[in-house]
């Protein structure tokens, strides 16, 4: 009889607590997400390997020199945003015939041959295919790092661009929706293979030289 | 009227007792997505430049970042590792010390994010590089914002 009606316990102040945290978490919280351009340095050589030889009609020189001015292929001089157009057409030149390439099903090595997928002019002066295809990039040390980040960013962008195309031709979808859909469901095999045969045929053969003194 | 004066005298107080479970389901956001700054800017915050083609750095448990940037007053890019000032002969022992605090098998997937300035110049990076390179720290990443590239030689 006497507990009719029992007392509410006041938590009005438990606002006031949550409140104060919140606003300790608020002010710490940082929120910027990582991002940036992922590269892969080469590994040390020993002094005495002898260098790899290439044609020079499969190297694409790009140079910065100190006052950020860009030079293709050491005699064009260009702005940043022609670079990547610049690129593309001579990763996708294929012009002859390229690199023995594993069969992405069986494994296989299958025979050197043409690039039955390039869409570029087949210039006899340019590259012979996408697998031999090399991008040296040459800066100088007085080279601003933001120039540096511009011209690198446009050659990965050739490459993307390459690799987006050949994957909304073979499977409907860009590349870059490719990678999207394989990072939700990790579990997937036969994206995980769309990916690696793309990989190969558009392999990202980036060189950055040690910049001049 | 009589009927109306009578509800007017029953209007309940509003309830706050929800407002604690509003603010904590935004503490909790918060708690879950804040990160604590592990270290002190020593030298001044890098402008880091911006690109497109840009991945998102994973698992931040195994990246280790070098900041390269000015100091007020000073001439040059100065590297800065952990909370100090260091040369860059100093970038092999800082490698060192970050594999140190990771097991066995994770070592191959250490990342170093080179955080520098737009301003900076490619030697310091390349010098930065080179170190890593004869220490076989080879994954690197170089941090940059999202955006338009040419943002990057707008003096």
């Amino acid at each position: 009889m006497a507990r009719r009606e029992l007392p509410e316990i006041n938590a009005g102040s438990m606002a006031d607590i949550a409140f104060l945290l919140l606003i300790f978490f608020l002010v710490t919280t940082t929120m910027d997400v990582d991002t940036g351009i992922s590269r892969k340095l080469p590994e040390k050589q020993p002094e005495d390997v002898e260098q790899p030889k290439l044609k020079e009609k499969n190297v694409f020189i790009v140079t910065v020199n100190r006052n950020n001015q860009i030079l293709v292929e050491g005699d064009k001089i260009m702005t940043v945003d022609k670079i990547r157009q610049e690129a593309m057409d001579f990763i996708d030149n294929g012009g002859g015939i390229g690199n023995p390439m594993k069969d992405p099903r069986t494994g296989e090595m299958l025979p050197a041959a043409e690039c039955d997928w390039c869409g570029g002019k087949k210039d006899p002066a340019s590259s012979d295919h996408p697998n031999k295809a090399v991008i040296s990039l040459e800066s100088d040390r007085g080279t601003s790092y933001g120039t540096y980040i511009a011209v690198q960013n446009e050659l990965v962008g050739a490459y993307t661009d390459l690799r987006n195309r050949l994957s909304k031709k073979l499977y409907g979808v860009t590349y870059t929706q490719l990678l999207k859909d394989a990072k939700n469901s990790s579990s997937n095999e036969s994206l995980k293979e769309k990916i690696k045969n793309i990989k190969a045929k558009y392999p990202q053969i980036i060189s950055e030289a040690e910049p001049k003194k | 009227m009589s009927k109306f004066r009578k509800k007017k005298k029953g209007m309940p107080a509003i309830s706050t007792a929800s407002l604690p479970d509003i603010v904590f389901m935004l503490l909790f956001f918060f708690m879950v997505t804040t990160v604590m700054r592990e270290t002190d800017l020593k030298i001044q915050k890098p402008k880091l430049p911006y690109a497109t083609e840009v991945k998102k750095l994973e698992r931040k448990s195994l990246v280790s970042y070098i900041y390269v940037g000015k100091v007020k007053g000073q001439n040059g890019d100065k590297i800065q590792l952990n909370d100090r000032i260091a040369d860059v002969k100093d970038v092999k022992y800082f490698i060192f010390a970050e594999r140190e605090t990771h097991s066995e098998d994770e070592i191959p997937l250490l990342t170093t994010s080179i955080k520098a300035d737009v301003e900076s110049s490619v030697g310091t990076i390349t010098d930065i590089k080179e170190e890593l390179r004869n220490v076989n720290a080879l994954k690197i990443n170089y941090s940059t914002l999202k955006g338009d590239v040419l943002k990057n030689m707008n003096k």
